[in-house]
């Protein structure tokens, strides 16, 4: 078996809201190995944006223990989480959150800015690099306004990449994007995903699920389904599928 | 995270808000010109004064006879005797730390040129006077001591007294005039030396050999005035203590009595006129202080904005691996570089501002190094102090909120 990239157990997170206390998690355990393709599926409510909170080092479970490339979590004090962050999770958002104003190139600089092992140099070419990964090389120069959505959204995945992360930690990352353009950013992704890239997917869109390789599904706070996908499709082949644009 | 990055971040951030930066550095801009120009002109005028005294003098020190009672009544100081020709050579002689002495006496009178007359005052000195008032002569010569000795009829005379009884130009060396009837013959003019801090003309003079003062004009045989100078301005303090012992030894004061004379140096007149000035200087700058505070506040105010208008981007930052501290070192030094910019933009206008001062309203200035040193460091601890609480208050943020913050 291939290396665990995360392992949770008996995951458990409360929050105190004046006298009551709401369970988010209620115990849940599962793990991911490297080059797993995972999207963590439900509706609102059923606690998938408070796993990924965790799963992302941006919160601290109640209960249960989370190790991140072998690395427990539980206990770690504010600074040591953000260079987790840093070193081992590249995150991408709905909304993109790139910096306005600021060239895709800068945009995908900014993880190593605060990794003071990483030198200007360098920086600037692991940048480039991830940029061409995302086939964004000719746009550099352009600031998220001059980018159309997917475009932004691919400058984002750059930035996920840009610091060698141990995985990638989508949350509803074709949530602002029409179907064409969230199928263009699927099949990035699946490549991504062949050349060993390990991909974390929040979604609670079940035809986004079809291009990963294993599903979770979350409800109340509990894990009701983990599957394998025995029939993943191909993003590009199903972008073929889509009715041509008449332009 | 290594600084240089940090000092980029924030530099960007500056860059990005171009009009909002320079509005907020305007308070501190304006602040710091406000400092330094106002410093700029209470030193200049405190100069102006010590450069009119040190004209003057500065070393000059003056024995008048001091108050006495007689009978109970205390007198007017020009009512006194006291002084006396033997003070003068008892301090020529036994005071080390002067270099110029000279006895005078004065009245005023008729300045009379055949039908030019001018109302003055006559100084009876000996020769000395002129290098203690440092005053050299326009055309002339001075007095000589037989002159002094015999108490000859010679003058010279300041030129607004030139002006008034020789209106046609004529050379007035070597001319007769009457001072209160008595003929003079005129021997020189002094150099012009214009008012003085006190707008005394300081032209309007007669200078006659104290003897003939004495006996032939106002018949006395008391000095009204005994003046010296000391050895330099610094040794001026020591010698009035000098001067004093010798009065008291030769008036033959014992201990309980108070001085029946004054001795006074420049030094003291100096001081007084410097703490007016001063006093006007600590306001000024106060004012400007105040406005320096304000721009400060303008600082804090935009930094909280800042903190609130990019919560999203703290968040993201957060996310990617930012730590607190780094969050608030990058708004702390945006503050700085906000401050520390205008600060420099500041001293810029200031000493602008002074120059303009001095050529358009003829105000005398005078920059000190210390105003800018000091202006430039309040606007670096402006920086801090009023970036740091919106700085701590970004970095505390909770990244999960600041991302999801709309």
């Amino acid at each position: 078996m291939s290396k665990e990239i995360i392992k949770i157990e008996d995951l458990k997170r409360d929050f105190v809201m004046g006298t009551e206390t709401v369970h988010a998690l209620r115990g849940i355990s599962f793990t991911i190995h490297e080059g797993e393709f995972v999207t963590i599926m439900g509706s609102s409510g059923s606690g998938k944006s408070t796993l990924l909170n965790i799963l992302g080092c941006l919160d601290q479970p109640t209960d249960g223990s989370y190790k991140i490339d072998g690395l427990k979590v539980k206990d770690l004090g504010r600074n040591q989480l953000a260079t987790i962050r840093n070193e081992k999770i590249g995150f991408i958002f709905q909304s993109y959150n790139l910096l306005a104003r600021t060239s895709a190139l800068e945009n995908v600089e900014l993880p190593l800015l605060y990794n003071s092992k990483v030198s200007t140099e360098e920086r600037k070419k692991r940048a480039i690099k991830a940029l061409e990964m995302v086939g964004l090389a000719d746009r550099m120069d352009h600031t998220p306004s001059e980018l159309s959505g997917g475009q932004q959204q691919r400058v984002a995945i750059a930035r996920s990449l840009v610091n060698n992360p141990v995985m990638i930690l989508a949350d509803e990352a074709t949530g602002n994007l029409d179907t064409r353009t969230s199928y263009e950013i699927m099949s990035l992704f699946q490549h991504l995903n062949k050349q060993g890239i390990t991909i974390a997917f929040v979604t609670h869109e079940p035809d986004i699920a079809t291009f990963s390789n294993r599903t979770v599904v979350l409800r109340d706070g509990n894990i009701i389904k983990d599957y394998k996908n025995t029939n993943i499709l191909s993003a590009a082949e199903e972008l073929e599928k889509l009715p041509k644009q008449d332009d | 995270m290594r600084l240089l990055n940090l000092l980029k971040i924030a530099f960007k951030a500056i860059i990005l808000n171009k009009t909002r930066t320079l509005l907020t550095m305007l308070g501190i801009i304006i602040g710091v010109a406000s400092v330094i120009a106002m410093l700029a002109i209470g030193e200049g005028s405190k100069e102006s004064i010590r450069s009119t005294i040190s004209a003057m003098g500065s070393n000059m020190i003056t024995i008048r006879p001091g108050s006495d009672v007689r009978g109970g009544v205390r007198q007017e100081r020009s009512a006194m005797e006291t002084l006396t020709l033997n003070d003068y050579y008892a301090i020529k002689d036994q005071a080390n730390l002067l270099t110029y002495i000279t006895p005078l006496v004065n009245g005023s009178g008729q300045v009379i040129n055949g039908s030019n007359n001018w109302p003055s005052t006559i100084y009876g000195v000996n020769q000395e006077y002129l290098k203690i008032k440092i005053t050299e002569l326009q055309s002339g010569s001075m007095f000589t001591d037989a002159e002094v000795q015999t108490a000859a009829k010679v003058a010279l005379i300041g030129q607004t007294v030139v002006d008034n009884v020789f209106p046609d130009g004529q050379d007035p060396v070597g001319q007769m005039i009457r001072f209160s009837n008595i003929p003079f013959k005129v021997i020189g003019v002094l150099e012009e030396k214009g008012e003085n801090t006190f707008g005394q003309d300081q032209d309007d003079v007669v200078i006659a050999p104290y003897t003939t003062v004495q006996k032939r004009i106002l018949a006395i045989d008391h000095l009204n005035t005994i003046m010296a100078s000391a050895i330099s301005e610094g040794e001026a303090p020591e010698a009035v203590t000098q001067v004093s012992e010798i009065l008291r030894k030769q008036h033959k004061l014992t201990a309980s009595e108070e001085d029946d004379f004054h001795v006074r140096s420049m030094e003291e007149l100096i001081s007084t006129f410097s703490s007016t000035s001063e006093m006007l200087t600590i306001l000024l700058v106060a004012v400007a202080g105040i406005s320096l505070l304000i721009g400060g506040i303008g600082i804090m105010n935009i930094m909280y904005v800042s903190v609130k208008e990019r919560t999203k981007e703290i968040g993201l930052r957060m996310a990617v691996g930012g730590k607190g501290s780094d969050i608030l070192m990058q708004f702390l030094i945006e503050a700085i570089l906000i401050s520390i910019t205008g600060g420099i933009l500041g001293v810029i206008l200031g000493l602008t501002s002074t120059v303009f001062i001095e050529k358009f309203l003829n105000w005398p200035t005078s920059i000190a190094l210390y105003s800018i040193i000091i202006s430039f460091a309040v606007c670096a601890i402006t920086g801090i102090f009023f970036g740091w609480y919106p700085a701590k208050k970004a970095a505390a943020l909770d990244p999960i909120t600041a991302l999801r913050y709309e």
